[in-house]
């Protein structure tokens, strides 16, 4: 290779890594910056703490993190279904043309920003749950039902894919054996593509942990223990989001802080993910 | 003399608009061996794939004619009932991805078999049939992707029988094998004809004179000659016939 | 018989389980419809050129969306001008020089590392480390280079795709010819691939003019049209964010989110197909 060319692949190179660099340097950045609120506070009481009150110092995040566990599952309960059922319907039901429809359905859903769930959300389903439950409306149920539609896309996507990768020679061999389609569909074709619908339903947990604009106009953001899935909630991303607008100093690092406990746990879910084994089979 | 299992009439298959199978009309012979043979795309593995309704699966297919199984019109006989007794082994060994035995118990599951005695037992008499038991009975849990293709393929021979069919459809069932594997299949002809009727694809002619009964000879969708394998073999009455098994084509 | 029973049974509890899939399946679209009409319904009354054209007015009570469409735009072109060349370039290596082994599964690591960062993430890092560290301070250009990290992914995976489909015999081709490896992907490949570039591009552009957590603390929220990249701006996903949340004015908030979406949708569907039209009716 010439001088010239070197030079280019080495620039190359270079652009390839920034994906490493960018990657480094937000972890540096977001540690550096909260890692001192967790010493002082201690990190039991941090991730523990009931009580989060930053005019007083005092800095628990323990209600976020039941808030984003219960929004993520409320999230889960209503997601998982209704996409793995479209999923398998695309996969090996749908008629072409149906199919068609609803996949592009499911592409435009996929591509709305959250802020537009946002606003939906707070204009016509926490008004409905006001009046069905005589309450606030802002609760852990409307979060769950905003979040669980926009994680549909993906749990529909990647499980479709997993479906559609099965060998089509277990479906024939069930049926050749005297099963219906459905029997083969649930006793051959399911179990083959489960490590990848559980890759989903991870993805689509982690879409729903780091969500925050939709889930701040929806969810009333109280900073107390929530008590049913119609109490008011604030989660991890809510309570970055909204207090750092105004946070300044201690309260501010404490807000990176709550952003490292939000990264580790959205890294794990997505490396256990990726590790899920994708051989049919396993 | 054999009675008449399966009765044949007028078949015309259309992939879209291609003619594929051109009127064949055949009667396939009980507790016998009856191969079809003929060069690549002559339509024999989509005639076998009627018997078991299995091109209802392709879309764009239309079949005219009539099928009777056992007395049965197949168009108006259950789908689902119908390939129970209608029994296929597929050219590439397709076991399911999991244990020995539940590839075996799958059928009896499916048709509603629920004891573990039972299904212990149909397990045991399937692998024996298939000359599988010896090998295998010691790891019955054990992942069937992880036998050999010889071996997959015997246990999917015993997956077909333990559903109790009447007629087993094999589809070049050792043209993926090694040829010691191939001869324990062959070998199992004599015994699995006593019980079933046995309609073997094969492009092996060799094959085909060696263990089947019965042989048809198909070319360019259409039944060219039909009769027992010794004469269709040694005194062939079409001259199409004789050029292939003297091997002028195929 | 037993059997036909049997079989009976399972056809039923096919056809129910069957019309239980379908019926989740219409959910999904209809839930779509559902939340795209209303906001056209409700929006689209009150969107009109005055709309578009005139500055906001009280915070954005009254008055347009100009300075945050213009905000926006300075956004989108910045994060497109720096994102398109390196993720296009970082594909080109992945693609044509990496070789098996422990660099490479670094760099994808990084790669997918960065797709599964969360948007608020991006908005703590890119204050942190732009606004903050590297003195930025709240402005388009802290806010276009958050956001270029944030797509850089998509624009990776799917250059990289699309470069992976270009037949070898292209290649091969011109390596035959004597062309260095170098002038075959700058001349041959590319060209071919681009149609898939532009498409990573395009979808990247979408996810940038959807986001808002990442901006709001990198580009600030500043109406007003910003004199330069250094200044800050607020961009229409904020400005939606800023309205809905602050109940200003209902008109204003939902014809805000009509032309929001209005913008994804012409987005996704350059992206999708008017691309593939374009080439496809130029290699004729």
């Amino acid at each position: 290779m010439r001088l010239g060319e070197k030079i280019t692949v080495k620039l190359l190179l270079a652009c390839a890594g920034i994906s490493i660099l960018g990657i480094v340097l937000i972890a540096v950045f977001i540690f550096k910056e909260g890692w001192s609120i967790i010493g002082k506070t201690g990190i039991i009481d941090f991730l523990f703490g009931d009580q989060w009150a930053p005019t007083n110092g005092i800095y628990g995040i323990f209600p976020m993190i039941l808030g984003s566990i219960y929004v993520t599952i409320g999230a889960l309960i209503i997601g998982v279904p209704i996409g793995v059922g479209c999923a398998i319907y695309l996969a090996e039901i749908a008629p072409s043309r149906l199919s068609a429809i609803i996949k592009l359905g499911v592409e435009i859903l996929a591509g709305i920003p959250s802020v537009i769930y946002g606003l939906y959300g707070m204009t016509t389903i926490v008004p409905i749950i006001r009046n069905i439950f005589n309450n606030q409306g802002f609760s852990i149920l409307a979060g769950s039902i905003v979040l669980g539609i926009m994680i549909l896309p993906t749990i529909i996507n990647i499980s479709k894919d997993s479906i559609e990768a099965v060998p089509k020679e277990y479906k024939e061999g069930s049926l050749a054996l005297g099963s219906s389609h459905w029997q083969a569909i649930i006793k051959v074709i399911l179990p083959a593509a489960r490590s990848g619908i559980v890759a989903s339903i991870m993805l689509g947990m982690g879409r729903a942990v780091g969500e925050t604009m939709a889930v701040i106009m929806i969810t009333g953001n109280s900073t107390l223990i929530p008590e049913s899935i119609l109490s008011p909630v604030r989660t991890l991303t809510g309570n970055i989001g909204i207090e750092m607008g105004y946070a300044s100093g201690e309260h501010q690092k404490a807000l990176f802080a709550t952003g490292i406990v939000l990264f580790v746990f959205i890294m794990i879910l997505n490396l256990m993910a990726k590790l899920m084994p994708n051989k049919v089979g396993e | 003399m054999e009675s008449i299992k399966i009765r044949v009439k007028d078949i015309n298959l259309y992939y879209g608009n291609h003619h594929a199978l051109k009127n064949i009309s055949i009667d396939i012979y009980d507790k016998a061996v009856t191969a079809l043979i003929g060069p690549s795309g002559c339509g024999k593995s989509t005639f076998l794939r009627c018997l078991n309704r299995m091109n209802d699966l392709i879309p764009n297919v239309k079949i005219d004619g009539e099928i009777q199984i056992a007395g049965n019109d197949l168009s108006k006989y259950d789908v689902i009932l119908l390939r129970k007794k209608v029994g296929m082994v597929f050219q590439k060994p397709n076991p399911f991805p999991m244990s020995i035995y539940e590839n075996i118990a799958y059928g009896p599951k499916i048709h509603g078999i629920k004891s573990k005695s039972k299904l212990d037992d149909i397990v045991e008499k399937s692998l024996r049939e298939a000359a599988l038991w010896d090998e295998v009975k010691d790891r019955l849990k054990a992942n069937a992707l992880g036998l050999s293709g010889g071996q997959q393929q015997r246990l999917c021979i015993a997956r077909t029988t333990a559903v109790e069919p009447e007629v087993l459809l094999m589809d070049e069932p050792t043209s993926a094998l090694d040829p010691a594997s191939t001869i324990k299949i062959e070998d199992m002809m004599e015994s699995l004809k006593k019980q079933y009727t046995v309609i073997i694809v094969t492009h092996n002619m060799q094959q085909a004179g060696r263990i089947s009964d019965f042989t048809a000879f198909f070319l360019n969708g259409e039944l060219i000659e039909y009769d027992k394998t010794e004469k269709i073999f040694y005194k062939p009455r079409d001259k199409r016939t004789e050029d292939y098994i003297t091997g002028r084509f195929g | 018989m037993n059997e036909i029973k049997k079989i009976n049974n399972s056809r039923i509890a096919e056809r129910m389980a069957f019309s239980l899939l379908w019926m989740f399946s219409m959910l999904t679209v209809i839930v779509l419809a559902l939340i795209v009409s209303d906001i056209i319904i409700k929006g689209l009354p009150h969107i009109s050129l005055s709309f578009l054209l005139e500055e906001p007015r009280k915070m954005g009570k009254s008055g347009g969306i100009f300075s945050v469409i213009v905000s926006t735009f300075y956004i989108v072109v910045l994060s497109a001008l720096f994102a398109a060349p390196i993720g296009v370039a970082a594909s080109v290596y992945l693609t044509e020089y990496a070789k098996e082994g422990p660099l490479l599964r670094i760099i994808r690591f990084g790669t997918e590392a960065l797709a599964g960062v969360p948007s608020i993430i991006y908005g703590l890092f890119g204050y942190s480390f732009f606004v903050v560290f590297l003195g930025l301070k709240y402005s388009i250009l802290s806010g276009a280079l958050t956001l270029t990290l944030m797509i850089l992914p998509i624009i990776v995976r799917t250059s990289e795709e699309a470069i992976k489909a270009v037949p070898r015999a292209y290649k091969e081709g011109s390596l035959a010819l004597g062309a260095t490896k170098l002038q075959t992907i700058r001349k041959i490949v590319i060209p071919s691939a681009m149609p898939g570039i532009l498409t990573g591009l395009i979808l990247g552009i979408g996810r940038v003019v959807g986001e808002s957590a990442a901006v709001i603390y990198t580009a600030g929220s500043s109406l007003g049209v910003p004199k330069s990249i250094l200044r800050p701006g607020r961009t229409l996903s904020v400005h939606l964010y800023t309205l809905a949340s602050e109940g200003l004015s209902t008109e204003n908030t939902y014809a805000t989110a009509v032309v929001l979406i209005a913008l994804v949708f012409i987005i996704n569907f350059t992206a999708n197909t008017l691309i593939n039209k374009i080439y496809i009716a130029r290699r004729r």
